[in-house]
């Protein structure tokens, strides 16, 4: 044990005393930026025709909403609890439901659904919404203007007030037509953000651990340490050792990157605090007016504040403890699964460029968990999506991607009880080959050379 | 008293025997010179005496003991193939791979300076391995091999890599760590270091142990009875003269005398050749010819299994 913890610190130190790791640690955070962006625009392409259904107690979108490619609008009339009790059986993709508003234009509407609603309907929605929106008030404007006034002064605070910004809230309904609100974009950068750095984990320091054993190996200072420890210490201190530097780096990318948030939003929050008073002036003269002049109303702080409002319920909708807890095991155990294997890989060659013949099969399950991923996350509730959670391989990439979507408890200890065991089988595994693989050179090795090792008895 | 002794030890890879009920008895705070020839399994021998791999069969007692885990604190192993990390600094890499033989931090530090400045390397201390010459980099690993005062000290070819002074210090070294107490296994091909340092041998080949015993006692096994007499006086053929049996190998003139290679026959002594021979020639020199380490090696790893110790060598 003392040897064991002898191996991890010297696997750990030497690694993060290296300039690559400061250069790493500095640069992840600004790579995570851009691992938000990415999966929100992949997840825009979907070409499935999706039917929703509007109710429209406004009266004001009555055949607003033209279809498009791939969403087709019918409009109900019944009211809201009868369509949300209909709607399981009536095969649409959503129920869209504009409120009646009595003071000012409906700038809310709410998306009813079984999954998550597709991201690019939630924008058509609030597109249509906000130009007519916009055209109402315009209208409205042009009616009040007094002949005689200076247009020019007036035009661009027309043009200001008329901006409107139209809220949708997504709701989930149950089967058993119980509502859960639902955030996909807060779940879809989540799910794909662990997953992307997940993959990145496992890949860039399990080879770290394959280039660490066979710098051992082509140093030939193998032979000298394993007459000191058995080799299967010495594969688990370097995996493990490795680990430590892998979380290290996350810790210090997620300071570094909860720094710069901060800074960040603390510049942008002083500036929006003092723009505040103003508008709330504004909206106090709006209510004032009548009724059908409801347009002159505009709420940009009361708008602020909901958008606000969304992504701290939306954040809130997160089950932090079941999403952190989950990140981490995939985290270690996908890793821990993966390691094992570089390290039997490191073990059968002389020289890195020897590699390439056993990475593929390794690699490959890893690609695919994170190719598919970017379809898993428009159907985390398929059965691709579930079989690819499943499978330890790819399950810690993928069961990341649905985790923020909600996945059945049973489905979730099942993949990692299979997580687990793979874990186990693979070192235990990669642990035989490793063991015969560190004593060979100048060997060509091939797959059956490494099927005779796994006979091996000692 | 043996320090180490293996009883029929054999392991097989898949169909290659690599070891065949090997027996080797090392007595304690000897010098033990393991040889054969490549391929024999002597690599796989030393490293099951290392408990790198485990023998299929046979039993291996270190110290009157089953040779066990803990035994690995009481073995010191200097491979053939050998190296250190290059990029990190020689004291830390000293003190790592003499904690992993079990010295505690403080003690490994005492005996590390010690014997930096007893090889003359202190000044490399914090220097990079990979900075260090081949020769600066084996004495790091020769220190590092013996810096846990093992009771077994197993070295792989020691010397390759050294230059003759630095092999001398080596050799100095080794001697002086048999005198303490230690028990030396040490493989090489050779054979000159062996007559010099190897108080008892062991031939493995073909996965099987040929010859093994005292140094001098297979030499004496090994003598044919054969002399090297020098002389002058007698320009004619030496077969003559001798009428007791004898076998005139060879015969020659060299500068200003003749140079003859006789064998006696079983029975004959000396003192009898030399009495026939002073009736005719005047003797410059007698001498045994004593078979060196070099033609034993060779004559019994090439002619194997038909070993006659008494045919006359060359």
């Amino acid at each position: 044990m003392k040897k064991i913890l002898l191996i991890i610190r010297r696997e750990y130190l030497t690694r993060v005393k290296k300039r690559s790791f400061i250069v790493m640690t500095i640069l992840g955070p600004l790579l995570m930026a851009a691992v938000f962006v990415v999966p929100i625009y992949l997840a825009t392409n979907s070409n499935e025709m999706k039917n929703v259904a509007v109710l429209d107690q406004s009266g004001l979108f009555f055949e607003k909403f033209k279809d498009s490619d791939n969403i087709k609008f019918h409009y109900i009339t019944e009211d809201l609890t009868t369509a949300k009790e209909n709607f399981p059986r009536s095969h649409d993709y959503a129920l869209l439901f504009i409120p009646k508003t009595e003071l000012s234009l409906p700038e809310n509407a709410i998306i009813y659904s079984s999954g998550q609603v597709n991201i690019n309907v939630k924008s058509y929605v609030s597109n249509v919404m906000s130009r007519q929106i916009e055209e109402l008030k315009l209208e409205a404007k042009i009616r009040d203007l007094q002949p005689g006034t200076n247009v020019n002064s007036t035009t661009t605070d027309i043009l200001k007030s008329i901006k409107s910004n139209v809220d949708i809230s997504t709701i989930k309904l149950g089967s058993n037509g119980e509502e859960q609100k639902s955030y996909p974009e807060v779940s879809m950068v989540l799910g794909m953000f662990s997953a992307v750095l997940i993959y990145f984990f496992i890949f860039m320091f399990g080879s770290q651990v394959m280039r660490g054993v066979i710098e051992e190996k082509t140093s030939r200072i193998i032979e000298v340490i394993i007459s000191s420890v058995k080799p299967f210490q010495l594969m688990m201190g370097k995996i493990i050792g490795v680990a430590l530097v892998g979380l290290t780096q996350f810790m210090l990318w997620v300071i570094l990157t909860f720094g710069i948030v901060t800074i960040a939003t603390s510049a942008f929050t002083g500036k929006l605090k003092s723009s505040l008073p103003n508008e709330q002036v504004i909206t106090n003269q709006g209510q004032s007016f009548h009724a059908d002049k409801l347009a002159h109303a505009s709420h940009p702080a009361n708008t602020n504040q909901e958008g606000v409002n969304e992504v701290f319920s939306a954040i809130n909708s997160i089950d932090f403890p079941v999403m952190i807890g989950s990140f981490l095991f995939y985290f270690l155990f996908g890793y821990l699964l993966y390691a094992a294997l570089f390290a039997a890989i490191g073990s059968a060659v002389d020289s890195e460029s020897d590699t390439q013949q056993f990475m593929l099969p390794i690699t490959m399950p890893l690609i695919f968990a994170f190719v598919t991923a970017q379809y898993i996350i428009q159907e985390p509730q398929g059965p691709l999506a579930f079989w690819l959670s499943i499978i330890p391989l790819t399950s810690p990439v993928v069961m990341m991607v649905r985790i923020p979507f909600g996945v059945p408890v049973l489905q979730v200890i099942l993949s990692m009880i299979l997580l687990l065991l793979g874990f186990v089988g693979t070192t235990w595994m990669a642990g035989k080959i490793y063991r015969t693989g560190i004593l060979m050179y100048g060997k060509k090795v091939n797959y059956k050379e490494l099927w005779k090792w796994l006979k091996y008895k000692n | 008293m043996d320090l180490f002794t293996a009883t029929n030890v054999s392991k097989t890879y898949a169909a290659h025997k690599a070891l065949d009920k090997i027996n080797i008895r090392v007595p304690e705070q000897s010098i033990f010179g393991l040889l054969g020839p490549n391929g024999a399994g002597k690599t796989t021998f030393i490293r099951i005496v290392n408990r790198i791999i485990a023998p299929d069969e046979g039993e291996l007692i270190f110290n009157g003991k089953k040779l066990g885990p803990e035994d690995i604190g009481k073995i010191g192993y200097l491979p053939e193939e050998r190296g250190l990390y290059k990029k990190m600094l020689v004291g830390e890499q000293a003190l790592y791979l003499a904690q992993l033989k079990g010295l505690s931090h403080h003690d490994a530090l005492i005996k590390l300076k010690y014997w930096f400045d007893k090889f003359e390397i202190r000044g490399w201390w914090n220097r990079k391995v990979e900075e260090l010459s081949k020769g600066m980099q084996q004495k790091v690993q020769f220190i590092v091999t013996i810096v846990h005062n093992p009771k077994l000290l197993i070295f792989d070819e020691p010397f390759s890599g050294f230059d003759p002074i630095n092999v001398n210090l080596l050799k100095e070294e080794i001697l002086s760590l048999r005198n303490n107490g230690s028990t030396i296994i040490f493989s090489t091909h050779n054979m000159g270091s062996v007559e010099e340092l190897c108080d008892h041998i062991a031939l493995i080949n073909n996965a099987k142990t040929i010859l093994e015993g005292n140094v001098n006692s297979i030499k004496k096994t090994f003598k044919t009875n054969t002399f090297e007499i020098c002389y002058t006086g007698y320009d004619e053929d030496l077969r003559n003269i001798l009428s007791s049996g004898e076998n005139v190998i060879l015969q020659e003139k060299e500068d200003d005398h003749f140079k003859a290679t006789v064998q006696l026959p079983a029975g004959l002594t000396t003192n009898s050749l030399i009495r026939e021979m002073i009736l005719h020639v005047t003797l410059q020199s007698f001498n045994e010819i004593i078979p060196s380490m070099n033609d034993i090696f060779i004559r019994t790893v090439t002619e194997k299994h038909t070993i006659s110790p008494n045919l006359p060598l060359n």
